[in-house]
């Protein structure tokens, strides 16, 4: 049986409004690495909230490790990790402080369950004695996933743990995830940074409340529909305000140091003759060559479908 | 007024025996769209602070819009706009509410007040949602309406900290449209992202570690000095070699 099930979950807060979540169904397996992707607003924080018993959905079931999040909410609270997007540890009690509260309230140690935390903690331990109100980002991060892993969970939810964390952090982050996987906890992770997809073994696509795929990364670019060129000149900021206006393309948008796009229709209209009018347009030293997609072409392409 | 819209040399800020910034030069040109990256804690936004006058340097020289960062801090703040994604708008006032207040503080007249308005609200087609309470509307929309009120008041410069955090990628790249027609018409743009594809779309980018400038160039040509395939690559060379951690 799967770690996580959610089935046909819809939640809305206000009449008003549309509904955080609409019909949303996935499965995670036992000890799998899952990534929730999407931008604010697309209803990821939603989805922990009901998994970790915290807020009621209005339609659809869940179970998390065998237990049904309404019936059996004391049972999951006691056996998953929570780290929520918002920092939520106790500012004015020490790191140290914190750890033990934490590890009191499941009904553990901290040093029953250290080798698990061991790793991330001694990066912190030269603070133990700080204010946790008074850490860094970087550090308030790693401290608050000890506390969520200080009982030795079966499940992990993060809920945007990298967010506003710089590059070269958020990739020991994702190093310790790959640790935890190894310790065979199952861990569910959300994140607005595409690029942090291809590390998940499999990934939810999320946009306003609704799923757009689930897949493995490599299948997901896989089923890119179509062919996605990238473009490049000499000024790119022109170059894209004047390929918009070509009649044949689909999509064109600037990715890094170059344009990506696709046409409407390849029988049609082709890489060469968007070439002759670009430079009739007097663009200089302008290059096209089809390319691999990444996870945010994909995404950028269902939601334009969607739209 | 100078040629230049920001003119910095050795510009250094201690706290106590911590160098936060340690003798940063550079110059920003007018109309030019300015990186400014670095890791959590390398000095970002200590620098970012002196350069808007809200903050005393320790030594060095710079000058922002043509103004004094020691002397001239109020001038200073006359000539820019600030927008981030910590602060912004106010929740509970309306689209509207927002665009007075700000025009109002950034010093409008209440003609300009109003033309300005109505030509923002036609400019990002919030017609409709102009007597709604910014804290309804979706996070796309509230920065790029705060991108546009940053901006009213035709600054020489706009600092962007962190601007588009969180957003999907449709709406990060129609802010960056407001970008380049800000960079356009004549306004400097100096911007801090973790979003290391939109290094590429500044014209020049400075990487600070540890307190220091260790990289300043095009895009291009600091891929091709770190032989690097993304401005990523070159990010992390040159950030894991912070000896200062970030607390």
């Amino acid at each position: 049986m799967d770690t996580v099930i959610l089935q046909h979950v819809s939640k809305s807060y206000e009449k008003d409004v549309p509904p955080a979540l609409q019909d949303v169904s996935f499965s995670v397996k036992k000890g799998e690495l899952f990534g929730l992707i999407g931008p604010d607003g697309a209803g990821k924080s939603t989805i922990f909230r009901i998994l970790t018993t915290l807020l009621l959905s209005d339609k659809g079931t869940a179970t998390v490790a065998g237990y049904d999040v309404v019936k059996n909410y004391h049972e999951i609270r006691s056996c998953v990790g929570y780290m929520p997007g918002k920092f939520s540890l106790y500012q004015d009690l020490t790191i140290e402080e914190n750890l033990h509260f934490f590890a009191t309230l499941f009904g553990t140690t901290v040093e029953a369950n250290y080798a698990l935390i061991k790793d991330i903690y001694e990066q912190i331990a030269p603070f133990k004695n700080r204010r946790a109100g008074k850490l860094s980002g970087g550090m308030k991060q790693k401290l608050a996933l000890c506390c969520a892993l200080v009982h030795r969970p079966e499940v992990l939810f993060l809920d945007e743990p990298t967010t506003g964390v710089d590059a070269v952090s958020r990739k020991e982050f994702w190093e310790m995830l790959q640790r935890l996987k190894q310790e065979g906890i199952t861990i569910v992770v959300s994140t607005p940074y595409m690029d942090e997809a291809s590390l998940c073994e499999r990934i939810a696509l999320i946009q306003t409340g609704q799923i757009l795929s689930i897949d493995t990364p490599a299948n997901i670019i896989k089923a890119y529909p179509g062919k996605l060129y990238a473009l490049t000149a000499q000024k790119v900021y022109l170059l894209l305000k004047d390929t918009r206006q070509y009649a044949g393309i689909a999509q064109c948008y600037a990715a890094g140091d170059s344009l990506h796009l696709s046409f409407k229709d390849e029988a049609k209209d082709h890489p060469a003759s968007l070439l002759s009018w670009l430079e009739s347009k007097g663009h200089k030293g302008v290059s096209i060559e089809e390319i691999t997609p990444d996870i945010e072409d994909c995404f950028i392409a269902k939601t334009s479908i969607h739209e | 007024m100078s040629e230049r819209a920001i003119v910095c040399k050795d510009l250094t800020k201690r706290f106590g025996d911590f160098t936060a910034v340690n003798h940063i030069s550079f110059d920003v040109d007018q109309g030019e769209i300015f990186g400014f990256l670095g890791a959590n804690g390398a000095g970002k936004t200590t620098a970012m602070r002196m350069l808007c006058g809200l903050s005393y340097p320790t030594s060095g020289e710079a000058s922002v819009a043509g103004y004094n960062v020691f002397k001239q801090q109020e001038d200073i703040k006359r000539n820019i706009g600030y927008m981030s994604q910590k602060f912004s708008l106010y929740e509970s006032l309306t689209v509207k509410e927002n665009i007075r207040f700000y025009g109002g503080v950034y010093g409008l007249s209440d003609k300009q007040l109003k033309e300005k308005g109505d030509e923002l609200i036609t400019k990002l087609g919030m017609e409709k949602e102009a007597k709604m309470m910014v804290g309804s509307l979706p996070l796309g929309w509230k920065q790029k309406l705060a991108f546009s009120v940053a901006i009213i008041h035709q600054p020489r410069i706009v600092f962007l900290d962190e601007p588009t955090g969180g957003v999907d990628p449709i709406t990060r790249r129609q802010f960056w449209d407001l970008i380049y027609d800000a960079a356009g018409s004549g306004i400097t743009v100096f911007v801090t992202t973790h979003y290391m594809d939109e290094a590429e779309y500044c014209n020049r980018i400075s990487v600070m570690v540890d307190g220091r400038i260790d990289a300043l160039d095009t895009p291009a040509n600091l891929k091709q000095q770190f032989e690097a395939a993304s401005m990523n690559e070159v990010f992390y060379a040159l950030a894991r070699t912070a000896k200062r951690s970030a607390d």
